[in-house]
């Protein structure tokens, strides 16, 4: 054992993030809704503060003072972005809207370099965002969509996916952590797989970026998308992350401002990257203040943060299956802290709505990734999803509020 | 009794409760009371899909009164339907149609109507009143 463990102090994370400090219907919030987002620290909300009322201007464009100090920290962010995350140059990483317009990147301008009969796998516990684009394109291409399945635990089936891979596989999308089961699925040997057949393969990282340290050049990805407001910073801002030739031999995506190099009626061309995908003025202060959120981050021990989460997920854990009738939605060996779960003889959004009367934020339903609550057979789950700045004595507080909403409705 | 005066009538039996959950234990008191409407009526052309909460609903109408029954597979969705089962039955197409539903925010489960919400009972209300105006 390592003696030198580190504690995280949750009480002082806690004293920087201002939302948590509030009461709901009366009662101290616990906010266990951070897979859905996740609360902003201080330095974030100052930032976005300080950027509309010292620096805000349009970037790329002007030759003024504040066009220039609003375009060297946006593109400043990027650069701290794209060491946060490993990527070899900061033009391999593209702003976006979020997780959802990386992946609808990719399904469009990837896209259009397949053809009729090729191949592209998902899986059964994608998020609907990681599922529709692909159903898209299939339909405009005529590619096909095959389709991982997962075991009883929630965990991809991997034998399956080597028998759907050969040479008509373009690309393997699949999440890098399940939103609705917390399944942290073995995303390095998929990649290693998928490549050994000249495959491509993009990771929806929506969930794994606020919980792991995210390395895309040792994940070997070629692909990697997530957003903002899941790490902690604003909303409506994302990042996609892409291996240069790929990004290069794409075409755009959207057509605009700031991704030309020269327009005429004749013909136009196109910026080089990253500004070739980043069409229109972009989401100028969520970039700036993305870059906020990672340096937050960077002041934090990753480890410390995967030991407590680990630990909360295991007390959260043991403490559900002491209430009757409890049944765990998504049991991976290797999992993040989210527990999903129904009770027997109650509906998911009544438990919700007790739950919410009592201060807690909890998510009811199929968020959002309804295939796999027909797998589970059951209309939603009950999902409480934990960050670095959740306690133990929150999921205590938790765990009387469910047995006392469990036994109003039974 | 009028309609509003059934909606007074909620909205002070609601009074005593400052205790939200005090509020929703009653609420779920009156879901698991009602037999709200016949199996066999629970089919799919009566099923009004909402994103978390399901709700049946099947209408009848005398020549001159409404008559509403309605189930639904939550809990406390099915108790506020009850609320509204009380309000509505037994009056005229007319006054439905018209009816402002006041109790609901007095007693403080706006909340549950908003379209966001998605536990079909904004759709319910919405089907009532449409079922109202055809027989105005
Ligand atoms: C696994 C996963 N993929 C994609 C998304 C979509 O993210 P966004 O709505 O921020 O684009 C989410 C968000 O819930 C998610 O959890």
């Amino acid at each position: 054992m390592n003696e030198t463990i580190v504690k995280l102090d949750v009480e002082k994370i806690r004293s920087q993030f201002p939302i948590l400090h509030q009461e709901v219907y009366g009662k101290p919030l616990i906010y266990f809704d951070n897979g859905a987002t996740a609360q902003k620290p201080k330095s974030v909300i100052d930032a976005i503060s300080k950027y509309y009322t010292k620096d805000n201007a349009n970037i790329h464009r002007g030759v003024h003072h504040l066009s220039q100090i609003a375009t060297e920290q946006y593109e400043d962010a990027r650069k701290i972005i794209q060491k946060a995350i490993n990527a070899p140059t900061s033009e391999q990483v593209l702003f976006t809207k979020g997780t959802t317009d990386g992946i609808n990147l990719v399904a469009f301008s990837f896209g259009q370099m397949l053809k009729a009969g090729d191949e592209i796998i998902i899986s059964e516990m994608e998020h609907h965002s990681n599922i529709v684009p692909w159903q898209m394109l299939c339909e405009r291409q005529g590619c096909i969509l095959k389709v991982i399945p997962i075991n009883e635990k929630g965990e991809l089936k991997m034998d399956v996916f080597e028998s759907y891979l050969s040479d008509k596989t373009k690309l393997v999308a699949v999440t890098h952590i399940s939103n609705t089961l917390g399944t942290i699925n073995p995303v390095q040997e998929i990649i290693e797989k998928a490549h050994a057949l000249g495959a491509k393969v993009l990771i929806d990282g929506a969930q794994s970026i606020q919980h792991t340290k995210v390395d895309v050049q040792e994940l070997d990805c070629d692909f990697f998308a997530f957003s903002g407001h899941k790490v902690f910073g604003p909303t409506g801002v994302g990042i996609l992350y892409g291996k240069k030739d790929i990004l290069d031999a794409m075409p755009p995506y959207q057509g605009g401002g700031d991704m030309i190099a020269k327009v005429t009626f004749a013909k136009t061309t196109y910026n080089e990257l990253p500004y070739k995908f980043e069409a229109g003025t972009p989401n100028i202060a969520g970039g700036i203040c993305l870059g906020t959120a990672f340096e937050y981050l960077n002041g934090l021990d990753m480890d410390a943060i995967h030991d407590h989460e680990q630990e909360l997920l295991a007390y959260a854990e043991s403490e559900l299956k002491k209430i009757d009738g409890v049944r765990l939605i998504g049991t991976a060996e290797n999992k993040t802290s989210v527990v999903s779960f129904v009770v027997e003889g109650t509906h998911p959004f009544d438990v919700g709505t007790l739950l919410d009367k009592q201060g807690i934020a909890v998510r009811t339903g199929h968020h959002c990734t309804q295939p796999l609550m027909d797998i589970f057979k059951i209309p939603g789950t009950i999902r409480a999803s934990f960050a670095f700045y959740n306690s133990k004595e929150e999921i205590d507080v938790f765990i009387k509020a469910l047995q006392r909403s469990v036994n109003m409705l039974l | 009794m009028t309609l509003q005066e059934k909606e007074q009538e909620i909205i002070d039996e609601f009074a005593i409760y400052d205790d939200w959950m005090d509020k929703y234990e009653y609420i779920i008191e009156l879901g698991k009371e009602l037999p709200l409407i016949d199996e066999g009526l629970k089919t799919d052309n009566r099923l009004i899909e909402g994103c978390q909460s399901r709700v049946w609903l099947h209408t009848d109408f005398d020549g001159e009164n409404m008559q509403f029954s309605a189930d639904s597979d939550a809990i406390i969705t099915k108790g506020i339907i009850a609320l509204l089962i009380r309000v509505f039955n037994n009056e005229s197409p007319k006054n439905i149609a018209s009816s402002s539903l006041r109790f609901i925010d007095e007693i403080g489960l706006h909340e549950h109507l908003s379209p966001t919400r998605s536990n079909g009972l904004a759709s319910m209300i919405r089907t009532m009143k449409m079922e109202a105006l055809k027989k105005v």
